[in-house]
């Protein structure tokens, strides 16, 4: 049996995206720029992909543009509204449990003059908004707050935040990281008062490559690719139709009857925690009722390396990933498991399931019966 | 512009009635070596000398690279051939490759003369004499100076005429195949792909054998020992790697043996394991990348505790080295940049914080004894289960 418990780092493609994507690499494979008929075939591919994004998020289909994934929306995000408004203030607000591709691009800023604010969490993982609502200043151009953390699950509470930000400073744009919420549950960036939102498309079984960002209309913001003026200049380079027209299929199939997938995936969270944690030395960090992301089980396990519970799963056909990718020579300690205070001894112990719309509950039980014949012997190996 | 060069090597020249048996092996082993590079190649020995002809459009670059990791060379010089036209045509022909290969002119040269054909009408001294004072004539800027000569411009009276004024540095050594075979243990570190580099350097066929620690160590770390094998093929050619699975005798250890004799007891069974694909390889010794005191399995104490279960003899090339020499042996054979991915290596997983520096054997054979009644089974069933595998330059 084979358990693919590893859906945060990426998804299967679904069929729906698969024979969109074939059709168009190979029948329908006009450049959207072109003049000819080809190239408004091409076009009205890419206006279909969003009509259908943005009829999950309600939002405007001039207020998407396509980007190469997650961390190109999330660049062209912090980057592109820094550099759009670094005239009104050089303050940044963010988190310290931001994937690299929101703290990187922060980083970058701050070593170019900008200011920024790293805002704590708690146990959970989750901001304190009290917190964001003095840390917000006259000169704050920039919020980016991720709404579901990649590595322990929390959702962050950014209905609230939002409203703070535009509260304090009506001026500051406000940001949402929804790489690992988007497809997991609702999200209406009207309601949430964000201007930017990020989405990448392969974690909602699109195909890599493909991924958008939402901009509120009459948002301040640059390009951070120059070239041809595709996407109205906001993002310049030929179209990935294939893969946008995937993305479209892909955002529509898993809105569609989301409530019971998500009921489905909490049914097997619940049961893998209930289970998991029976075994002796396993812990579960964060959350883990309704109130955190349906997908997502980071597990800590006493006395046994991350890598080596990787690799012993691994060769159970068990695939997972490492909490915090580490090894004897270079250790690499994740942020996010640091800032919610998790014990030295468990941080280079911790590994994170993550599930999706295909997870069976058999592979959930193949996966605990495996958990619970390893772990025990893994452990009477202990680095003494 | 040069469709030929000419091989130098030396050592091979003092090896008497073998000699034949050291050119014939370089021979074979630059035609290896050129098999992957565009052109079309003819290599040949002709009076002592081993030349490299080419035939039609090829990559000079490549072609060079190539003879420069093919041990046995030690130079490598670009030559121009040409028919014997008589002297005018030959000091023409001189004047003209100084022009090619020389931009700016200022600088002082020798012409240096050789004679194989001594029927030729003119002496060397009276070639020298006459081709310096065309060159002289040609180039007003140059200037003769036969002691120090910037430029060194042979000129060899051959079945053809052979110009030539740069010899390329090859790697020395031995060329591979002259001097039987030998088990280099790899591991996934900085030290033991130069170790298997300097043997093989002196004409010794490499075979290698790895162990690895599933689940404890991971496939990637599995992968860039292939890959280390497969960069010190280009100079050893074609290795034959065993990959052996040493979790339960690592297990064993750890659980019956005092945890800061476990790096030494464990090296000992590695030797032993190696040794004995070593023999049946009909290798003629080990290879380690073991360095005096680098850490604590190769302090001196160490080296002899490991050292004592080996029947072949162990070759450690690097015994006398600094690391950073090291380094910049596996930097200049590409290996460093692989050595430094961080994979964690079955010597890491278990090490103790403070492992015996200084160990006795006689303890270290009483602790072995812990592991009498299974030992014998766990190393039967470690060699059983081993991968072989084939490498090749890639």
């Amino acid at each position: 049996m084979e358990a693919y418990l590893d859906n945060s780092a990426t998804t299967r493609c679904c069929k729906e995206a698969t024979d969109k994507m074939v059709e168009l690499l190979t029948m329908d494979y006009g450049n959207p720029s072109s003049l000819h008929m080809k190239g408004v075939v091409a076009e009205k591919y890419i206006n279909e992909a969003k009509k259908k994004i943005a009829k999950t998020l309600k939002c405007q289909e001039k207020e998407l543009v396509f980007t190469s994934g997650g961390t190109e929306s999330n660049n062209l995000a912090i980057i592109g509204s820094a550099m759009a408004n670094h005239r009104a203030g050089k303050h940044i607000i963010t988190t310290k449990v931001e994937h690299a591709s929101v703290s990187n691009p922060v980083k970058y800023l701050e070593e170019n003059g900008f200011e920024i604010t790293y805002l704590g969490v708690d146990k959970d993982g989750i901001i304190s908004l009290e917190e964001l609502e003095n840390a917000i200043r006259e000169d704050t151009i920039l919020v980016s707050i991720m709404q579901v953390n990649n590595e322990i699950g929390a959702v962050m509470p950014v209905e609230e935040a939002g409203k703070i930000i535009k509260k304090v400073n009506p001026n500051t744009l406000f940001h949402i990281d929804a790489i690992q919420s988007y497809g997991k549950m609702e999200i209406y960036p009207k309601n949430l008062n964000c201007d930017l939102l990020s989405v990448s498309g392969h974690k909602i079984h699109g195909p890599k490559g493909s991924g958008f960002l939402y901009i509120k209309d009459k948002t301040k913001i640059k390009p951070i690719i120059y070239g041809g003026g595709q996407q109205k200049g906001m993002r310049s380079g030929t179209e990935n139709v294939p893969a946008i027209a995937g993305l479209g299929e892909a955002a529509t199939e898993i809105y569609t009857d989301l409530d019971s997938k998500v009921d489905a995936m909490y049914a097997l969270k619940a049961h893998f925690i209930e289970e998991a944690t029976k075994i002796d030395g396993v812990t579960v960090n964060g959350r883990i009722g309704r109130d955190s992301a349906p997908h997502i089980v980071s597990v800590s396990i006493e006395g046994v390396r991350a890598e080596v519970i990787l690799h012993t799963l691994e060769d159970k056909n068990i695939y997972v990933s490492a909490g915090s990718a580490c090894s004897s020579n270079k250790p690499a300690i994740s942020a996010t498991l640091k800032s919610i205070g998790l014990s030295n001894n468990l941080l280079d112990s911790t590994v994170r399931f993550s599930f999706c719309v295909d997870t069976t509950m058999q592979e959930v039980d193949y996966a605990i019966e495996v958990m619970q014949d390893v772990i025990p012997k893994l452990q009477k190996y202990t680095r003494r | 512009m040069y469709k030929t060069f000419l091989i130098k090597y030396a050592e091979i020249a003092i090896k008497g009635k073998n000699r034949y048996v050291f050119e014939d092996a370089l021979v074979k082993n630059i035609k290896y070596a050129l098999k992957d590079v565009d052109g079309n190649f003819e290599v040949r020995k002709e009076s002592g000398r081993v030349y490299v002809e080419t035939e039609g459009d090829y990559d000079y670059d490549e072609t060079v690279a190539a003879l420069q990791r093919v041990f046995g060379i030690v130079g490598i010089c670009p030559v121009e051939l040409h028919e014997d036209e008589g002297f005018d045509k030959l000091a023409e022909a001189v004047v003209e490759h100084i022009n090619n290969v020389y931009k700016d002119k200022n600088f002082t040269f020798k012409i240096n003369a050789r004679r194989a054909r001594k029927n030729y009408p003119m002496t060397s001294m009276e070639i020298n004499a006459a081709v310096g004072e065309k060159v002289l004539e040609a180039f007003p800027e140059t200037r003769v100076d036969v002691h120090n000569p910037e430029v060194l411009i042979n000129v060899e009276i051959r079945p053809m005429i052979n110009i030539y004024s740069e010899e390329l540095k090859g790697p020395g050594g031995m060329p591979l195949g002259t001097a039987g075979k030998a088990m280099l243990l790899l591991s996934g570190g900085i030290d033991s792909p130069v170790a298997g580099y300097m043997i093989a350097k002196r004409g010794v066929v490499l075979e290698a054998t790895y162990f690895h620690a599933p689940p404890y160590t991971s496939e990637r770390a599995k992968q860039k020992v292939i890959d280390l094998a497969k960069k010190v093929a280009r100079y050893s050619g074609r290795i034959n790697l065993h990959i052996v699975n040493f979790t339960d005798i690592q297990l064993e250890i750890y659980e019956k043996c005092p945890h800061d004799e476990l790096t030494i007891i464990m090296r000992r069974y590695m030797m032993k394991i190696a040794e004995h694909f070593a023999k049946e390889g009909k290798c003629l010794g080990l290879i380690t990348g073991e360095s005096i005191g680098q850490v604590a399995s190769q302090t001196m104490q160490s080296l002899a505790v490991t050292n004592e279960v080996c029947e072949l003899p162990v070759y450690r090339p690097l015994i006398a080295m600094d690391k950073n020499d090291i380094i910049d042996i596996s930097n200049k054979i590409d290996t460093y940049e692989t050595s430094i991915l961080p994979y964690e290596d079955c010597c890491t997983i278990f090490v103790a914080k403070h492992p015996v520096t200084k160990p006795n054997l006689n303890y270290i054979k009483k602790s072995e004894r812990k592991l009498e009644d299974t030992i014998d089974a766990l190393m039967a069933a470690a060699i059983e289960t081993t991968e072989h595998i084939v490498v090749d330059a890639e």
